[in-house]
């Protein structure tokens, strides 16, 4: 069970995950952004637990819905919110976008386009911390659409062979852009593929900060100790559409988008909290407002910050 | 170019990669070789043959047949600061391997502003050869130019084979080694110690002053036979070894050109789209009025590789149809 602190900071996390998609949309909106968001908004509790329960050497890699993984692991938000619009003091200078981003400086391995893409990159990742004997772990962070891409499945058959330093955490919100998850796959739980790659699978309530972070923790020591990988399918669901454009009622219903946002995984940790005596409602509009404004302020610098220069475009190309 | 002694070897080329890989192996606790019967059976064509034996099963890993994973495995790898050597068995199979490659590991570098790179060595083998067939004999090699952030070796002799991999697997990019199957076993002098060939390099195997023949891997040695049949005939080629595929030479091949003002271009892969097409182009964009006739191309038949040995030899060119095309170009 986190401690008080813990908690605290994960509910800090999760303000700041949502406050930064709704930020996203804004920029969105106003035709500020190149390209579209992916929103994240409802999935936070996974990005804050598993993040929260990780040894600060700990990598993650990410994919296109990836914003809220990197304000979880400790991304500046000022050139996160750059590389969103473009601009050149971004993590990537512009070059990547929202979807193709990577800093070690903070754990972070990278997030790119291609669905699943990035699961080799965390199994190889985990790959040279067992051959340095590192200590580190990597996860892998992917949606329930990543589940039917071959390259995972190559991927988790080498970790679990090898019993690799990795934590493959599975976001089931249900669907795989448009398409259901009953529609995709033919098992009623993702975690049961993990059988196949003989690892333990779990399915979890994804919307359970607190949970999600005992879980990660676990499964962290685990491979940790040269115990191999665990896949966490984590039950959740994103509020909004698919990206920017979708309202994302086209395939769902709206009763269901409504029963889920009653499962509000922020409101989840406040009431907890609160509960607890370790929160007021008080403290809590407080913690909103310092987020909200800190986020404000980052992302006026950012609007104000000079776009890439064209002359520079083919800088980076090659490494030297 | 060379840091290493005048010391030299004779050995075939097969030899000349695995003592490469075993040098480095020794030298740079980070390089670590993986991809499918590598360790125990020692590789489909005997490179990595004795590095489990030397280095353990930590560094030389046997895989499942996974290709794409392999390449993305290794490229994780190579983000968290190793230096994976991976060998995929035919060119065929790169496809597998597209996104993990050229979409990821070769976009990564730049996709993050610089602040990733992925040291990545992907040998594998091409030629076009009887009993090969559609997917086990072909010659991709040029379809893989256009990747920005991807470079591209072809090596031809032992000596070039050590120092070209040397290179590569000291390269901060993701670099993809073409191995001829026609070259595998040839021998030649092979230096020893810290010996690298600079990757974007090519090498002139035969001055000449009639004619500039360019070409690349196993076209090399039926380059050069058809040379030696012109000297006979009073033409002199050049031969022009590309040694590197990307980045090209522009600067040593254009430099020829202009001596020679004629140009037969040899591939054995297809000339639609390829190899030959590239390097057409580039010549006529900067040579056009030196040229004293138009660019040949030699390439391959635009067919799948065939399984029959009559088909393979109609297919792939020849000592003869370079020997035909060069006499046609010089008016012969």
């Amino acid at each position: 069970m986190p401690d008080s602190t813990k908690r605290k900071a994960m509910l800090r996390t999760m303000i700041m995950v949502r406050a930064f998609e709704e930020k996203l949309n804004d920029l969105y909106q106003r035709k500020v952004m190149f390209g579209s968001p992916h929103s994240y908004r409802g999935q936070e509790a996974i990005a804050a637990g598993v993040c929260a329960a990780l040894a600060p050497g700990d990598l993650i890699a990410s994919y296109h819905r990836g914003t809220g993984h990197l304000v979880a692991k400790g991304a500046d938000i000022y050139k996160l919110l750059c590389e969103c619009i473009g601009r050149r003091d971004g993590y990537s200078l512009g070059r990547g976008g929202k979807m193709h981003m990577g800093d070690l400086s903070f754990g972070f391995l990278g997030n790119t386009g291609t669905v699943g893409a990035t699961v080799p990159v965390a199994t190889g990742a985990a790959l040279a911390a067992s051959i340095r004997g590192s200590g580190e772990v990597a996860v892998s962070f992917m949606g329930d659409g990543a589940m039917n891409q071959g390259v995972v499945h190559e991927a988790m058959n080498m970790a679990g062979l090898w019993k690799l330093p990795v934590v493959f955490v599975v976001e089931n919100n249900l669907y795989a852009m448009t398409v259901s998850l009953e529609r995709s796959v033919a098992v009623k739980h993702l975690a049961e593929r993990a059988a196949g790659y003989g690892f333990e699978g779990k399915a979890i309530d994804g919307n359970d900060a607190e949970f999600v972070y005992e879980e990660t923790v676990k499964a962290a020591a685990k491979a940790r100790s040269g115990g191999g990988p665990t896949l966490l399918e984590c039950l959740t669901y994103r509020w909004d559409g698919h990206f920017g454009g979708d309202p994302g009622t086209g395939y769902r219903k709206r009763e269901e988008i409504e029963e889920w946002k009653r499962r509000d995984p922020i409101r989840r940790l406040k009431e907890k909290l609160i509960a607890a005596n370790e929160l007021t409602e008080a403290e809590f509009e407080k913690l909103s407002e310092t987020v909200y404004a800190e986020l404000d302020d980052a992302a006026k610098r950012a609007e104000a910050a000079p776009l890439p220069a064209a002359e520079a475009e083919t800088d980076e190309v090659f490494a030297r | 170019m060379s840091d290493g002694g005048t010391k030299t070897k004779e050995m075939r080329l097969q030899e000349a990669l695995r003592e490469t890989l075993r040098y480095e192996m020794a030298r740079d606790p980070r390089v670590f070789v993986m991809g499918e019967d590598v360790a125990l059976f020692g590789g489909a064509y005997g490179v990595t043959r004795g590095l489990l034996q030397e280095f353990g099963d930590g560094r030389v890993r046997d895989t499942p047949i996974s290709e794409a994973a392999i390449v993305g495995v290794a490229a994780g790898a190579a983000i968290n600061g190793l230096r994976p050597v991976v060998e995929i068995q035919f060119c065929d199979l790169l496809p597998l391997c597209m996104d993990q490659l050229v979409t990821l590991a070769a976009r990564y570098h730049y996709m993050t502003g610089g602040k990733i790179s992925v040291p990545i060595v992907i040998r594998n083998k091409f030629g076009t050869r009887p009993g090969g067939g559609p997917s086990h004999s072909s010659c991709n090699h040029g379809a893989f130019i256009p990747f920005p952030g991807l470079k591209i070796i072809a090596p031809t002799t032992p000596a070039d084979a050590k120092g070209l991999l040397l290179a590569a697997i000291r390269d901060p990019n993701p670099v993809l080694c073409f191995e001829s199957h026609h070259l595998y076993g040839i021998t030649g002098p092979v230096p020893e110690g810290d010996y690298m060939v600079p990757i974007g390099k090519a090498a002139i195997r035969k001055p000449g002053k009639d004619l500039t023949i360019v070409t690349c891997g196993g076209m090399v040695l039926k380059a050069d036979e058809a040379a030696g049949r012109l000297g006979e005939k009073g033409v002199d080629a050049e031969i022009i070894d590309l040694r590197s595929l990307a980045p090209l030479d522009t600067e040593t091949i254009l430099a020829s050109v202009a001596k020679t003002r004629r140009v037969v271009i040899v591939d054995e892969g297809p000339v639609v789209g390829g190899l030959t097409a590239e390097l057409a182009a580039v010549i006529q964009e900067n040579l056009f009025s030196n040229l004293k006739a138009p660019v040949i191309r030699v390439g391959a038949a635009p067919i799948p590789p065939p399984h029959s040995g009559p088909l393979v030899e109609a297919m792939v060119p020849g000592v003869d149809r370079i020997e035909a095309e060069a006499l046609r170009l010089v008016g012969a």
